[in-house]
């Protein structure tokens, strides 16, 4: 069985297959009847440890335009916090014959754990600090709308690249589809070995900026600062957040992203949140015919097109 | 031992194909009342292209313009679970739509009826046109629906461990239709 | 009269040669090709080693005991050729008082399969705040001279200073679990390039390396004796390496998994990645780190190899990454691991094997009537070991009541044919007795 479960696992063609997939999608999404038989029959459990509503709706919502049967399994309040195991759990949607299950958790590779236990397909939907890829489609699916292209196309991710599963599957996939990724954070919150990522990093943001076609700002918990990782929200703000003046700098047709939820005031100020060279809001619905495509090409046939082995 | 090779016979030649859609145009004009409120939507990848024929030929025997589109079936189809998930083709309707016009469905082959039948859930979706007719190159018969096209450019009898295949210039740089026999190995 | 003769061994890889065994003590040794005795082992083909010792395993008994229990750990100790095992403190309740090491101890000679000898607390309840009562457990049946909070680190400077000194009334020495709190804080595996990629919260080398640097001076300044478990760093080596320049009392133990496993398991592995099977405290390193410590095994810096077996039941470990239990079982896989690691790759020899598995760990842990030459007049603990033989790890075939290992499906080569504890078979045809 395949799975999606890291960004670095699907190959170019896999890549390109998603984002011109989701194009088709976007067309169904625009029209009045939003709804396609496809997936009649097929059942998707969203297994959701961690809260995220906006993920879960987006996941159930293309579930449903593709005429799936939905189960929410939100594991808070559940038997889960009492104790059950992920493997207890694997095999109770096992037994409901889910032939995908769409897992958000909070621990670095639960769905390559899910994997192993359940006989469907699993969609990572955010794993600890590991890997978010749908939402890495989703963001090279809103550059390709918005720049026409994503070879050779600059674009900085700017924040806590350490905790970022966005930005880890950013990275991998705008690299497996000719992008050029520069992390830009302060020391303290990128990951020890960077280096060998297949990417640039900069402390810099300011010397980032004019050379950059993409910014993506991640968010920033207020917690790391209790960690150290920085002195102040305000230093944070000052050196690496994306005020006016800073998005002055871009070029005129640069771009601004956020997969949300944003700290207005912290990483980014609220006009340029709000300008229209923001992706932030189209990034929502483009999230929808992404992970309608991510689930066609998962279950729209006798096997998976997409995807890696467990 | 040499190699059983898959016997392929061309049953339509370039000139044939021409003639085919010359004449299927002409009966859509008389069948239509001079091809008025006609909308004319090819089926992917090869009903596509000639649909795009037919409105060309139709421009230039009345010198008007047919919409074109292109209306994918795949999301629709009934067996999809028989072979791994495809690639979706085209869903592109005229600017004007579909609603109150009536809309001839182009395919290259017509064989059991299910891809015309997916098109028509397709077509239920997109809007509401008046009336639907069918157009084909090739109708080889087998049908397994109560389904049958109202312009056909060859009916062409064939066998069930036959296969028809369509080459059009746009997409195969050759214009043809070719039966083959797929030998037992 | 109970004798054991045991036909063309060869005595550390070395020429073949009889040994009669009676009473419990070696005989004689040498072209014995007439003698009678009440057993005869074939040991055509077959490696004798001095029965080996461990500094350091955790029987889980008591408080653990759907893990691990005394009998069954020491069974697997057997099947693993030891004759003697240190039992780490960390138990429930923690083995910091006379009572509970008592206990402990006379498990293991109930159960006969191994020599059980408890490894005290430093502290009370491990809990890094008073120092345990030492001499009460140095004074027990058990007389316990390896002191340790393995699993937790004797953080407060200050403490370890005075456990160093306090020991050296009875000749015992700290073994340090070195882990820098709060350099680990959430740690998940080893910091690099794979904890990177694999977004698990990262174990700094430096953590390791930060105590075990601040231990070595605090032993010189008191003169007393440190033992550093599980060194997994060739930051450490260099430290360890440099104290024992200066002629300090420092000694330092490696596991067979840091000799064979690197931290890419964690990515890439048969099993699949995120495999908690791997996850153990200090966690898999990178292939340098294997290097140096294997270079570091060889030339004596590090004294001996410990087993750090570390029972776990299935459920803890068949979990995410994060909530899985840290630990690995070892004790019957040890000897193999190190020929494949050592042995194989030419860096030691069969005489230096006993050398680091049996006599120095039972020097660093003053265990009498262990590690000692296979010679005319010794106690008969004896190891029989097959080096030719390979087989895929199983297990489902072990003795241990766990079956976290991370050899699974590995062929590793050598198998232990027999074991003599003062001269009765525990394990005899691999099985045991």
């Amino acid at each position: 069985m395949r799975h999606l479960i890291s960004a670095g696992e699907l190959t170019r063609a896999d890549a390109l297959l998603v984002l011109d997939t989701a194009e088709e999608m976007a067309r169904v999404t625009e029209r009045s009847i939003k709804k396609l038989p496809t997936l009649r029959g097929r059942t998707v459990v969203n297994l959701f440890f961690e809260d995220s509503t906006r993920t879960r709706i987006s996941f159930e919502a293309a579930a449903k335009r593709l005429s799936a049967d939905v189960i929410n399994f939100s594991a808070k309040g559940s038997s889960v916090s009492k104790g059950e195991s992920l493997k207890d759990t694997a095999l109770t949607l096992e037994a409901m014959g889910a032939d995908a299950v769409v897992i958000r958790h909070g621990a670095s590779g639960a769905p390559h754990r899910l994997a192993n236990w359940v006989r469907g397909s699993v969609v990572n939907a955010g794993d600890g600090t590991h890997e978010h890829p749908t939402q890495a489609l989703l963001d090279a699916f809103s550059m390709r709308r918005r720049m026409g292209r994503l070879e050779g196309l600059k674009v900085a991710v700017v924040g806590d690249v350490l905790h970022s599963r966005v930005a880890r599957s950013n990275v991998l996939l705008l690299h497996t589809l000719g992008a050029e990724v520069t992390l830009v954070a302060p020391p303290t919150l990128l990951p020890v070995s960077v280096e060998t990522w297949p990417c640039q990093v900069s402390y810099d943001l300011d010397a980032v900026l004019p050379k950059s076609d993409v910014v993506m700002m991640l968010r920033v918990q207020l917690e790391r600062m209790n960690a150290a990782y920085f002195p102040s929200a305000r230093e944070y703000s000052r050196r690496y957040g994306l005020d006016r003046d800073r998005f002055a700098r871009l070029h005129d047709d640069a771009i601004v992203m956020h997969p949300g939820p944003m700290n207005r005031g912290m990483e980014i100020s609220a006009e340029v949140a709000d300008s229209p060279r923001s992706t932030i809001v189209e990034q929502v619905a483009n999230g929808v015919t992404v992970r309608m495509a991510v689930l066609y090409l998962l279950l729209g046939g006798s096997e998976p097109a997409i995807g890696g082995i467990a | 031992m040499p190699d059983v090779q898959n016997q392929a016979r061309a049953v339509l030649e370039g000139p044939d194909i021409h003639r085919a859609l010359t004449r299927i145009a002409h009966e859509i004009l008389e069948r239509t009342k001079g091809a008025q409120s006609v909308v004319l939507l090819g089926i992917p990848t090869r009903g596509a292209t000639l649909a795009r024929r037919l409105a060309e030929r139709i421009a230039q025997f009345e010198g008007m313009k047919v919409p074109v589109g292109t209306i994918d079936i795949t999301m629709y189809r009934d067996d999809l679970r028989l072979r791994p998930a495809r690639p979706l083709g085209r869903t592109d309707l005229p600017p004007d739509g579909i609603d109150g016009r009536t809309v001839v469905l182009v395919d290259d082959v017509l064989f059991s009826g299910r891809t015309v039948r997916a098109a028509l859930d397709a077509l239920n979706d997109v809007g509401r046109p008046r009336a639907v007719q069918l157009a084909t190159l090739v109708d080889r018969g087998h049908r397994e629906l109560p389904i049958r096209a109202d312009y056909v450019g060859k009916n062409l009898p064939t066998s069930m461990a036959e296969k028809v295949k369509v080459y059009l210039e746009e997409t195969d740089g050759r214009d043809a239709v070719l039966l083959i026999k797929e030998e037992a190995r | 009269m109970n004798t054991i003769l045991i036909k063309g061994a060869a005595i550390l890889g070395g020429a073949p040669a009889d040994i009669l065994v009676k009473d419990g003590v070696i005989a004689e040794i040498g072209d014995l090709g007439a003698a009678s005795a009440g057993l005869t082992v074939d040991a055509d083909g077959l490696i004798a080693l001095p029965g080996l010792v461990d500094l350091h395993t955790h029987l889980r008994e008591p408080g653990r005991e759907d893990a691990e229990t005394v009998e069954t750990g020491t069974q697997a100790a057997a099947r693993g050729g030891y004759t003697a095992v240190h039992a780490m403190a960390n138990t429930s309740p923690v083995a910091d008082t006379a009572g509970v090491v008592e206990q402990v101890w006379r498990l293991g000679q109930e159960y006969g399969h191994c020599d059980v000898q408890p490894v005290g607390a430093v502290t009370s309840g491990l809990e890094g705040r008073h120092l345990a009562e030492l001499g009460a457990m140095a004074d027990s049946a058990a007389r316990v001279r390896v002191f340790s909070d393995d699993g937790k680190c004797v953080s407060d400077a200050l403490l370890m200073r005075r456990a160093l000194e306090y020991v050296k009334a009875f000749d015992g020495v700290v073994a340090q679990h070195a882990q820098e709190s709060r350099l680990t804080e959430g740690a998940q595996l080893n910091e690099g390039e794979v904890s990177g990629r694999l977004g698990l919260t990262g174990w700094p080398a430096v953590a390791e390396e930060a105590i075990i640097a601040r231990d070595c001076l605090l032993a010189a300044h008191v003169g007393s004796r440190l033992h550093v478990c599980h060194v997994s760093t060739a930051g450490s080596v260099e430290i360890i390496r440099w104290a024992k320049s200066k002629g300090w009392d420092v000694t330092a133990e490696v596991t067979p998994h840091h000799l064979l496993l690197t931290d890419s398991r964690a990515e890439r592995s048969p099993i699949g990645p995120y495999n908690p099977i791997y996850k153990v405290n200090p966690p898999l390193r990178t292939d340098e780190d294997v290097r140096v410590l294997r270079e570091a095994l060889a030339d004596g810096t590090i004294d001996c190899v410990a087993t750090d077996h570390a029972p776990h039941p299935v459920e803890d470990k068949e979990t995410e990454w994060s909530a899985a239990a840290m630990g690995m079982i070892g004790l019957e896989t040890a000897l193999s691991v190190v020929q494949e690691a050592m042995v194989e790759t030419g860096l030691l020899d069969w005489a230096a094997v006993a050398d680091r598995m049996s006599a120095r760990p039972a020097r660093i842990g003053r265990l009498p009537g262990h590690g000692l030459p296979l010679e005319a007049g010794a106690l008969a603990n004896i190891t029989l070991y097959d080096p030719s033989f390979r087989a895929l790890v199983d297990p489902s075939a072990m003795a241990s009541r766990s079956r976290n290992t991370p050899y699974e499906g590995m062929e590793l080569p050598g198998r232990v044919v027999a074991t003599f504890l003062r001269g009765r078979p525990t394990v005899l045809e691999g099985k045991l007795v």
